[in-house]
């Protein structure tokens, strides 16, 4: 097999052989067939995942839809220090602050909203986050709903483990 | 009166081979093209869980077409826009009525020839009606007022043009050969043996005529390599690009009627059209008490083994998908089983016995058959180049129409010439 730039890249010298196209045209047409055989006998050994019934394995490290980390007491462990909204480049976290009752802890976000359909899953807020707060750890990837403003989350759905990427 | 029936019924069957092959092809088009690109290809849309491994997504595109919204842009020429789908589809069926299918039916004493019109220009009629087609092409790509779509015609046109001639002047060769314009005559021609061994067919005589005319017919249907009127890289698809619904459909069916039609052009004049290689009628005939067994033989081990191989699956893969699709293969399994325990049923009529009649319809069915089979091969053959070669640039194009196919076309004809004078 070549695989030689100098050969087969542009601007290349053919030879005569190649020069007369026909021949090149069987060995192409050889080649396809080749696969074709190949792929009707060993239709297991094809690469194609069968999406809706076979999910894809992704990695651990993917970064899939938020969430937001809970403290023991079930509120969030977010104290709404605006960093990650600064830190998004989509600009797609919005966040009200309010004063928390606990004197210990400064502020905690009244409001946590994502804008899951301007999110660009770059990670750049659990970076962002002092606290560990939010992450996107939860390896969701099928992110559906029939309408865009379901897909602007709040904070209750982003704390609550249960909802499964279904807006 | 009896001509009438007959011819219509011939009529029926051409259609009915043609029009069914056209959703048969863009299946083996789709799946074909998956297989060889390592992708599985459709397999989604089913009739109460009966996918055939895709072969009902061209129904479901049916569907959809039918209900599409026939859009209509502001400003097309009315009357020729509506008309060019039309003229596309009709030419691209005209041709049929001239290719033989088979060599003739013997029924009650009486020989009906297998073709719906025997002319004796058939060649000439054919390469009119081939050129024909580009009217369609011209007709939807001016009508339609847009610049994509009048590219694509002018494109069509010119690459009519040069390669009609290719094409006529490599057919040439074979007339000269075989002394006479008419189809029947042709195939009648490639039925015999050189040296006893070699089959007579048109691409033994004449390879080089062949190897033209196959690749002008790659250009006259507009396929890959040769399909820059419609080069979707560049001209969006052509000039069918204004088009939607039924009328895009049209176009779309078309283009694979006249594919049926240049595979079965070339297996008529150049793969010996309905004849089987060194079982001529008489041998057939002779030894039907042989073949028909042994036919129905070999059609109920195939049926058998495919039946048991879709029962083996349908036990391994009992909830594979946990709904409907997972019967599909006890399905079909059962539909293959019930071929095969029909070939054997037939052994009761006693095939080994059979009547000198029955083994001329018999003959007739296995040339029919040939035919069939061969143009199913050339059809293939089409979907599988297209998946292989890449576009031509259009300079390309037309160099390898004008300086490269024309000069070979006339020193191929002049050389058959002096061999027909000479011997």
């Amino acid at each position: 097999m070549r695989t030689n730039g100098k050969q087969h890249g542009y601007g290349a010298e053919m030879n005569f052989r190649e020069r007369l196209y026909v021949g090149e045209v069987f060995r192409g047409l050889w080649i396809t067939i080749k696969h074709l055989v190949r792929n009707i006998f060993y239709m297991k050994d094809m690469p194609t995942v069968q999406y809706p019934e076979v999910k894809p394995q992704y990695s651990d490290r993917f970064r899939g839809r938020h969430r937001l980390m809970q403290r023991d007491d079930g509120s969030p462990r977010c104290v709404a220090c605006m960093m990650c909204s600064t830190a998004c480049p989509a600009d797609c976290i919005h966040i009200t602050a309010a004063e928390h009752p606990d004197p210990t802890i400064e502020k905690f976000p009244e409001k946590f909203d994502i804008d899951l359909l301007r999110c660009v899953y770059c990670g750049l807020c659990e970076e962002a986050c002092p606290c560990d707060a939010i992450r996107m750890d939860t390896g969701i990837y099928e992110i559906v709903a029939d309408s865009r403003d379901k897909f602007f989350v709040n904070k209750e759905f982003l704390l609550n483990d249960e909802t499964n990427g279904t807006l | 009166m009896d001509l009438l029936v007959t011819t219509f019924l011939k009529i029926v069957f051409m259609l009915v081979l043609v029009i069914g092959l056209v959703p048969v092809l863009i299946w083996a088009e789709r799946k074909g093209s998956a297989m060889i690109q390592d992708r599985i290809g459709p397999n989604r849309a089913s009739v109460a869980g009966i996918r055939l491994g895709g072969l009902v997504h061209p129904i479901a595109d049916v569907m959809k077409l039918l209900f599409k919204e026939d859009v209509r842009p502001a400003n097309v020429h009315g009357f020729f826009y509506a008309l060019a789908p039309f003229v596309v589809f009709f030419v691209a069926l005209l041709t049929y009525a001239v290719i033989p299918f088979g060599d003739y039916l013997e029924i009650g004493g009486k020989r009906i020839p297998l073709v719906v019109a025997d002319l004796n220009v058939g060649i000439l009629y054919v390469l009119a009606i081939a050129s024909l087609g580009t009217y369609g092409v011209v007709m939807a790509g001016w009508a339609s007022n847009n610049k994509y779509a009048f590219l694509g015609a002018m494109r069509s046109t010119s690459q009519m043009i040069s390669y009609e001639i290719s094409m006529g002047l490599s057919i040439m060769g074979l007339l000269l050969i075989f002394e006479s314009l008419r189809l029947t005559d042709i195939v009648a021609g490639q039925g015999d043996l050189i040296l006893g061994f070699l089959p007579k067919w048109g691409v033994v005589i004449q390879p080089v005529g062949a190897l033209l005319f196959i690749t002008a017919i790659f250009a006259e249907t507009n396929r890959t390599p040769f399909d820059l009127p419609e080069g979707e890289s560049e001209l969006v698809c052509g000039y069918h690009v204004e088009y939607s619904s039924m009328k895009f459909a049209l176009f779309y069916m078309a283009e694979y009627a006249n594919l049926v039609i240049g595979a079965a052009l070339i297996a008529t004049l150049f793969f010996g059209g309905w004849n089987i290689p060194w079982l001529s009628r008489g041998i057939i005939e002779g030894n039907a008490g042989t073949l028909l067994p042994l036919a129905m033989i070999l059609q109920a081990l195939f049926a058998g083994v495919v039946a048991l191989l879709f029962f083996r699956r349908s036990v391994r893969e009992r909830n594979k998908f946990g709904d409907a699709r997972d019967r599909e293969p006890g399905f079909l399994g059962t539909v293959f089983a019930l071929m095969c325990a029909g070939s054997l049923a037939g052994f009761a009529l006693q095939p080994w016995n059979v009547g000198p009649q029955a083994a001329s319809v018999f003959a007739t069915l296995l040339q029919v058959g040939a035919f069939v089979g061969k143009v199913v091969f050339f059809c293939w053959l089409f979907v599988w180049v297209r998946w292989t070669l890449p576009r031509f640039r259009y300079d390309q194009l037309m160099n390898l129409g004008w300086k490269i196919m024309l000069p070979i076309a006339l020193a191929n004809l002049v050389i058959t010439a002096v061999w027909v004078a000479l011997i």
